[in-house]
């Protein structure tokens, strides 16, 4: 079974063996930097073209299909038209905010995209308490989202901002709950931890109901925490043209676009890692050899493939259902969401003990 | 008819004449209002159609199309005119009629009537500063008159309204604000994703609530009414695709119809039922389509997508046959422009069946989900009483439990020959409007079900002269587009172009009913419920 400890192993033998400690701990926080960078652009790149192809698949289209074989390098021909795109001054809106918005919502995502168990040696930020910095972290994101829709002063932003504010803020609360649900099972915050406690079996099988309603709260909460639809509200383009962003351009247009994929991918490897074991394999208790076949697929490979499966039910649900109204959005959190994951809370406290 | 004849002689200053199915009551312009009360309250003519206004030279003139919903093959014409060119002055009749509040506001825009007690005279479809009154026979077109303005202007130009009112026998000209100054104002288009067009509403909201609508059109008025004045009358035809694009081919065929009629023309049985199928088909994607846009307006796309996928089979059967698309421009006046491909029928055949069965995938898709579910139902209500005095016809009207469907009052082309039912429902709520479509398309497949395979042998077209002419006099004709009750009044003086031709934009009311269905409601039903009224803009915009 392959990990990538034998890459970074190596990379840190090679960089002690020339250099000072700190030195080689220096240049080594430089590279995990660039590489969760580069990592994170790959993957936005990636996810916007099996985005562009699942949809096209589900509304009977080809999809992207000129650009490279089976149109593989679309996004990135999009990506470079994006960064050559003119930045438009907008007239009368606040010039520092308005810069900053773009910034701290992608800022939000990077931080929590480094916190993510990729393998069982890609971990760059590994917290004692994990789950609690990642909740921090990607509420970071609503002021963003309510600084780009105040400062753009345009009616329509600001309209998508408020009901931005109120839906985060509200889907948070059963999403750190159903999160929470897993950290009483395991008593740990830390996600190293909690992905090597699933080596007998994942959570999703350990926890009983409580596990299983955790997670499906979990899929519904952090699917609204993405702003995609049904709950894509904020920026309901046939109600708002764009919502929050409506007034961006080029790359600053492109950071909400990146950091909406990549959100789309973090909760789904959160989801991964918490609920379905990370990077860690299928293990059924007592089935010796098939375990063992198990064992032989690479680490990274579980991660990728429980994540893509959770970022495939996103996707089915974006592309099928209509967008809820704001009364019935928060009437779905505040009375049904909200109140079951208490319960669920109480009934895991209970099945803990 | 009797009746109405009997009871109208009860108006002294009356002239009443019977014109085929029409009842023509000419009154001096002082007794107008008494007469519209009359015929309101007594005659129980709740239904406005449409007014016409017209210049008839020596006077300008309105013409009130009425009918009563209990008998609606019978129409009144209430006509009156006014000989004051300088300042023509008529009584209001928008607090009988809710439809004949932007009716009054087009003839003023187009002919420089202003209406007495009428709470708003701003123009309808032209600039507010705009010179000269276009359907005016002594109008200036000279573009210096009116040039195109290169400033940049603001939308506050637009929300003083004037209104006319009568003091001691004296027009005295008031001017109110439309919004007040706290007010959160929202520009609803003219370019919106969702508003079918360049319509602009702009909206007062008072948080996400939905508290004042004031509609805006004319950004893409093409004054097809006044071109077809110098057109003849086979080249207005080719305008008429371009009114309600979604439903082109039963607006051009309705021209056809009044052509013909006004010729006395004996049109070939299978130009009939050719037309018929026709409209049947173009009905059919235009319901796919405004199904498709109403769900891509709740934020579902794939629902829009199997919408267009779905229509694109009629689009082939279209160009196969008439060589266009969206367009088709087949009917001409006698008949069609050639005959139909020789695969048409195998082709429609085909489509009945896949289109059964895809129908029945879309209610899983949609119809059945729970959040569209939520999202429409108890939302957007109309009532019956509403729908007629706002002149919500087809299917946004029948969805609230008015019967006016004009293929069953006054059957045309070869609808006496198919069975098939006038889809009603009453609760008038979004999600009525919504599943009303679909049904029409099932109705709509068994009409041409029945009339695909027998369709008669025989020329596709009647012989006509090189330059139609129709005689002098005034013809009407209705017929039933995909959006409601399309009507075609030509006033010929015996030339090769009309004298005046009005169109019934269904849409235009349809627009004016959003007002009462979304106040009080959330944007996002603002946007849902037009949707399901499903309105498109060059229909008001002619």
């Amino acid at each position: 079974m392959f990990d990538f400890g034998v890459v970074t192993n190596w990379i840190d033998l090679f960089l002690r063996s020339n250099m000072s400690e700190n030195m080689a701990l220096f240049v080594e926080f430089v590279l995990v930097g660039f590489a969760i960078l580069a990592v994170y652009a790959v993957l936005a790149l990636l996810l916007i073209y099996i985005e562009r192809k699942v949809c096209a698949f589900f509304q009977c289209r080809i999809g992207p299909n000129r650009v490279g074989p089976w149109g593989l390098i679309q996004s990135v021909a999009d990506m470079v038209k994006i960064l050559l795109k003119e930045l438009i001054k907008i007239d009368r809106a606040d010039p520092v905010l308005f810069r900053i918005a773009s910034f701290l919502v992608i800022i939000a995502s990077i931080c929590t995209f480094g916190a993510i168990p990729f393998d069982p040696a890609l971990h760059a930020v590994d917290f004692n308490i994990g789950i609690f910095y990642l909740l921090a972290v990607s509420s970071l994101g609503v002021v963003g989202i309510l600084l780009a829709g105040w400062s753009s002063n345009n009616k329509y932003t600001m309209i998508g901002a408020m009901r931005s504010g109120a839906q985060l803020i509200s889907y948070e609360l059963s999403c750190g709950l159903s999160l929470m649900t897993i950290v009483i099972l395991s008593g740990t915050m830390q996600l190293s931890e909690i992905v090597n406690q699933q080596s007998e079996m994942w959570f999703l099988f350990k926890g009983h109901i409580p596990a299983l309603i955790a997670f499906v709260i979990y899929l519904i909460a952090s699917h609204a925490e993405t702003n995609r639809g049904p709950f894509d509200l904020p920026e309901a383009e046939s109600e708002l043209t764009a919502g929050y962003h409506t007034e961006y351009s080029g790359i600053q247009f492109g950071f909400f676009y990146l950091a909406e994929y990549l959100n789309m991918f973090i909760v789904a490897a959160i989801a991964a890692t918490v609920f379905l074991g990370g990077w860690m394999p299928l293990h059924i208790p007592g089935w010796e050899g098939f375990n063992g076949i198990m064992d032989k697929i690479p680490p990274f490979i579980w991660f990728f493939g429980k994540t893509f499966f959770c970022v495939f039910l996103a996707l089915w649900i974006r592309w099928s259902f209509p967008r809820l109204r704001i009364d019935q959005l928060l009437h779905l959190e505040w009375k049904i969401l909200m109140p079951l994951a208490l319960i669920n809370i109480l009934l895991m406290a209970l099945c803990v003990i | 008819m009797g009746m109405m004849n009997e009871k109208l002689s009860a108006l002294a200053f009356a002239f009443v004449e019977e014109n085929g199915k029409t009842l023509n009551v000419t009154v001096p312009k002082e007794n107008l209002y008494e007469a519209a009360v009359f015929l309101r309250k007594e005659c129980n003519c709740d239904f406005l159609m449409d007014i016409v206004g017209i210049d008839y030279t020596e006077s300008l003139g309105t013409i009130y199309y009425l009918s009563n919903t209990q008998n609606p093959a019978q129409l009144v014409a209430l006509k009156t005119s006014t000989t004051d060119r300088e300042d023509p002055l008529l009584d209001s009749v928008h607090d009988l009629w809710d439809s004949a509040g932007l009716y009054e506001r087009e003839v003023h825009d187009f002919l420089g009537i202003r209406f007495i007690n009428h709470p708003d005279m701003r123009r309808l479809f032209l600039r507010q500063d705009w010179k000269g009154y276009p359907l005016r026979k002594d109008y200036d077109a000279n573009p210096a008159l009116n040039p195109v303005p290169l400033e940049n202007e603001l939308i506050e130009d637009m929300e003083a309204v004037p209104a006319v009112e009568l003091k001691m026998g004296q027009p005295v000209e008031t001017i109110h604000k439309l919004f007040e100054e706290d007010e959160y104002i929202v520009n609803f288009g003219p370019q919106h994703p969702a508003t079918h067009g360049v319509l602009h509403l702009r909206v007062s909201l008072e948080g996400e609530i939905v508290k004042k609508i004031d509609p805006n059109f004319g950004y893409i008025h093409r004054g097809i009414e006044k071109m077809s004045e110098t057109y003849t009358y086979p080249q207005i035809l080719h305008l008429t695709d371009r009114l309600d694009y979604l439903s082109g081919t039963i607006n051009r065929h309705a021209v056809c119809l009044c052509c013909e009629k006004a010729l006395k023309l004996e049109v070939p049985e299978r130009a009939h039922y050719i037309r018929t199928i026709f409209d049947e088909l173009t009905r059919i994607a235009s319901h796919l389509l405004g199904w498709g846009c109403m769900a891509m307006d709740m934020g579902s796309i794939t629902a829009f997508v199997y919408g267009m996928r779905d229509r694109e089979k009629i689009m082939d059967i279209f160009e196969e046959t008439s060589g266009g698309r969206l367009m088709a421009n087949y009917s001409v006046i006698g008949g069609v422009a050639w005959d139909i491909h020789p695969n048409f029928q195998r082709k429609v055949k085909e489509l009945i069946p896949y289109l059964r069965k895809m129908l029945k995938e879309h209610h899983l898709l949609f119809t059945g989900n729970p959040i569209a579910r939520g999202r429409m139902e108890g939302v957007g209500h109309l009532s019956k009483e509403q729908v007629i005095s706002l002149g919500a016809t087809g299917p946004s009207g029948r969805a609230s439990g008015w019967s006016n469907d004009i293929r069953k009052i006054e059957p045309y082309a070869a609808y006496r020959r198919a069975d098939f039912n006038e889809v009603l429902r009453q609760d008038g709520m979004t999600f009525d409007r919504y599943i009303i479509r679909l049904d029409e398309i099932l109705e709509s497949l068994n009409i041409i079900e029945q009339l695909i395979d027998n369709i008669p042998e025989g020329p596709y077209a009647a012989k006509t002269k090189a330059i139609i002419r129709l005689p002098e006099g005034e013809f009407f004709q209705r017929v039933e587009n995909a959006r409601g009750e399309f009507d075609v009044y030509i006033n010929s003086k015996g030339d090769k172009s009309p004298y005046r031709i009005k169109f019934r934009s269904p849409c235009l009311t349809l627009v004016n009913s959003l007002i009462p269905a979304t106040v009080g409601s959330k944007v996002a039903d603002l946007i849902m419920i037009g949707a399901s009224l499903d309105y498109v803009v060059p229909c008001i915009d002619r």
